[in-house]
């Protein structure tokens, strides 16, 4: 996924000579090939983030659309409000792609860790979301990416995962009495939580949303109508995140039978472990038996 | 070469003729008409503007998105009241919109915006212009323009960081279209830039950092626009112009005095000293 969103910018690059490209201080041979053949549209501006979104407005205000990439919790939190005021508030242009989305880079601590982006992301006026759950959806998103009108945040998951959601639209599985809203990577895991819920005898349907901001509230208010129990499922704190955005969605809108909602992600304080993101999504219970073991409880009080 | 005391005094001694004060009584009378402002921050910086609007500029006032336009970003956003009167000089809006300062449905805020006509870059938050400066000057270098491009940033603005990480790239892509102009009034909003976080020295700091550096008297119309015309002829590297100011400058109950730096409310007797400062010209 993380190389296929590089891929992308390049042929992108390639066909349409207002795309940029400018990295901090990434790993070494990015985008060679794009480097080579479009130096003038190549940048690697050093760690100064801050810098680099202020720089990449300046270029979208003369015509560019710069495509900036860095670790996600640099790309958010170390030029909040660069993005802000000089991105957002002229809506600009310019797509952030933000490597590591989530507990991708568990071994490396909660400095690296983005499991607020979403939210840091989601308070922004004219912001785009996109959190692709494999290749190929990144490439459907990337290339989609240019015609968003203003900026785009892409969470950018470890790379590697099984391609998936080929052909597939938001609806995976019809709702049953359950169902399951997924974005980003944790689809691979609601896949499992649904064939470990069916051997209870629980029918769970699976709408997986890639696009989180502007959220598709009508899609998603068309797809509860006869849902008892929604559960959301998010790599990234419970507070302000993706399914905060569906508890609003539920909030705001008068049903006459609304459904339970049970939001799933992380706690309300610092990850303090390190290991591999399976083994905190297995403590945080944000792996498929823990995910099921969650809704069995919350079924059972 | 003067010392930051010769270079004060001189800024301090300078008399501003009749152009300089009427600009100082469109500020006035914005301020009066909008009932606070940050007076003394915009008082250090009209000579920089009326020098860059009169003399160096292209634009076209009725035509304010011009492409071939020289880009002159206003990074210490809290001098608009500065910027305002010269875009009102200038017409790129009618005057009497000045009378809406900070009114609610008002194009004119607290700090600038692009809704209005010849506002390039929304600023208030310090530190962002060189950053957008160097996007723009790298476009236009990209499109094969000449484009000019001026930030004017305030002394206390560049205690961010972000200042510096820009200065940085500025160098990097030998930007010499580029030109930051520092109101260097030596006065932030606590106190002297001296006491809060030391510049000095200032001119070596960016010497090092890969720029040619010019100094002028900041209310000085001839040093300004010689250094200005000085500075354009050097190729291969951006340039600075730290500018010796005096904040509060033309109205002597605010000249350095950090308590001038912004006014919430006014005073009638601080309403009086300035209509003292200020009757004898007409606007």
């Amino acid at each position: 996924m993380r190389e296929k969103s590089l891929e992308c910018v390049y042929e992108l690059a390639k066909r349409d000579s207002r795309i940029v490209y400018i990295g901090s201080d990434v790993g070494a041979e990015t985008l060679e090939q794009f480097k080579k053949e479009m130096p003038d549209r190549f940048f690697m501006e050093g760690i100064s983030e801050a810098h680099i979104i202020g720089m990449a407005a300046g270029l979208a205000k003369s015509g560019y659309i710069p495509y900036v990439n860095t670790i996600a919790t640099f790309i958010t939190r170390r030029c909040y409000e660069q993005i802000v005021i000089d991105v957002c508030l002229q809506n600009l242009p310019v797509k952030l792609i933000a490597n590591g989305g989530g507990l991708v880079y568990a071994p490396l601590g909660p400095t690296h860790m983005a499991v607020d982006d979403i939210g840091l992301m989601r308070l922004l006026p004219n912001m785009h979301i996109i959190a692709p759950c494999d290749a190929n959806e990144m490439e459907k998103l990337m290339m989609q990416s240019v015609d968003m009108s203003g900026p785009v945040y892409v969470r950018v998951g470890k790379g590697n995962e099984p391609n998936i959601s080929s052909g597939k639209s938001s609806l995976w599985i019809e709702p049953g009495e359950v169902l399951i809203i997924t974005t980003g990577v944790m689809i691979h895991q609601a896949l499992g939580v649904i064939d470990l819920l069916k051997e209870k005898g629980i029918s769970c349907g699976l709408l997986h949303l890639s696009i989180i901001k502007p959220i598709n509230k009508d899609l998603i208010l068309t797809h509860l109508k006869d849902v008892e129990l929604v559960i959301t499922v998010e790599e990234h704190v419970k507070s302000g995140g993706f399914g905060s955005s569906i508890l609003e969605i539920l909030s705001d809108h008068r049903h006459t039978n609304p459904p339970k909602l049970l939001r799933l992600g992380l706690p309300d304080h610092f990850v303090e472990l390190y290991g591999s993101q399976k083994e905190l999504l297995q403590y945080f219970r944000l792996d498929a038996n823990g995910i099921t073991q969650q809704i069995l409880q919350y079924l059972v009080k | 070469m003067l010392t930051i005391t010769q270079w004060h005094e001189q800024a301090l001694a300078t008399k501003l003729d009749d152009r300089s004060l009427l600009l100082r009584t469109s500020i006035y009378k914005t301020v009066h008409a909008g009932g606070r402002g940050h007076i003394g921050s915009a008082f250090s910086l009209i000579e920089i503007l009326r020098v860059l609007y009169d003399d160096i500029l292209r634009y076209q006032p009725q035509n304010p998105q011009w492409i071939e336009r020289d880009l002159c970003i206003l990074s210490k956003g809290h001098g608009c009241l500065a910027l305002y009167a010269l875009l009102a000089d200038k017409g790129f809006f009618p005057r009497h919109q000045l009378n809406t300062f900070c009114k609610i449905d008002s194009l004119l805020g607290g700090h600038p915006e692009p809704k209005l006509p010849g506002v390039e870059w929304p600023t208030g938050s310090l530190g962002h212009g060189l950053a957008v400066a160097v996007g723009v000057a790298l476009a236009n270098r990209m499109k094969n323009r000449e484009n000019k491009v001026f930030v004017i940033t305030g002394d206390g603005e560049i205690n961010e960081g972000s200042i510096w990480e820009s200065a940085l790239s500025a160098a990097k892509h030998k930007l010499d279209r580029l030109t930051v102009m520092i109101d260097y009034n030596k006065q932030q909003s606590y106190g002297p830039t001296k006491m809060v976080l030391d510049l000095e020295p200032l001119s070596d700091k960016w010497r090092s950092f890969g720029f040619f550096v010019f100094e002028a008297n900041g209310h000085d119309i001839v040093s300004l626009h010689n250094t200005l015309l000085a500075s354009e002829k050097e190729k291969g590297k951006p340039k600075v112009i730290i500018c010796h100011t005096v904040k509060g400058k033309g109205l002597s109950i605010a000249e350095d005095n950090p308590k001038w730096h912004h006014k919430s409310k006014l005073t009638k007797d601080e309403i009086f000293a300035m209509q003292q400062a200020f009757n004898l010209v007409e606007n």
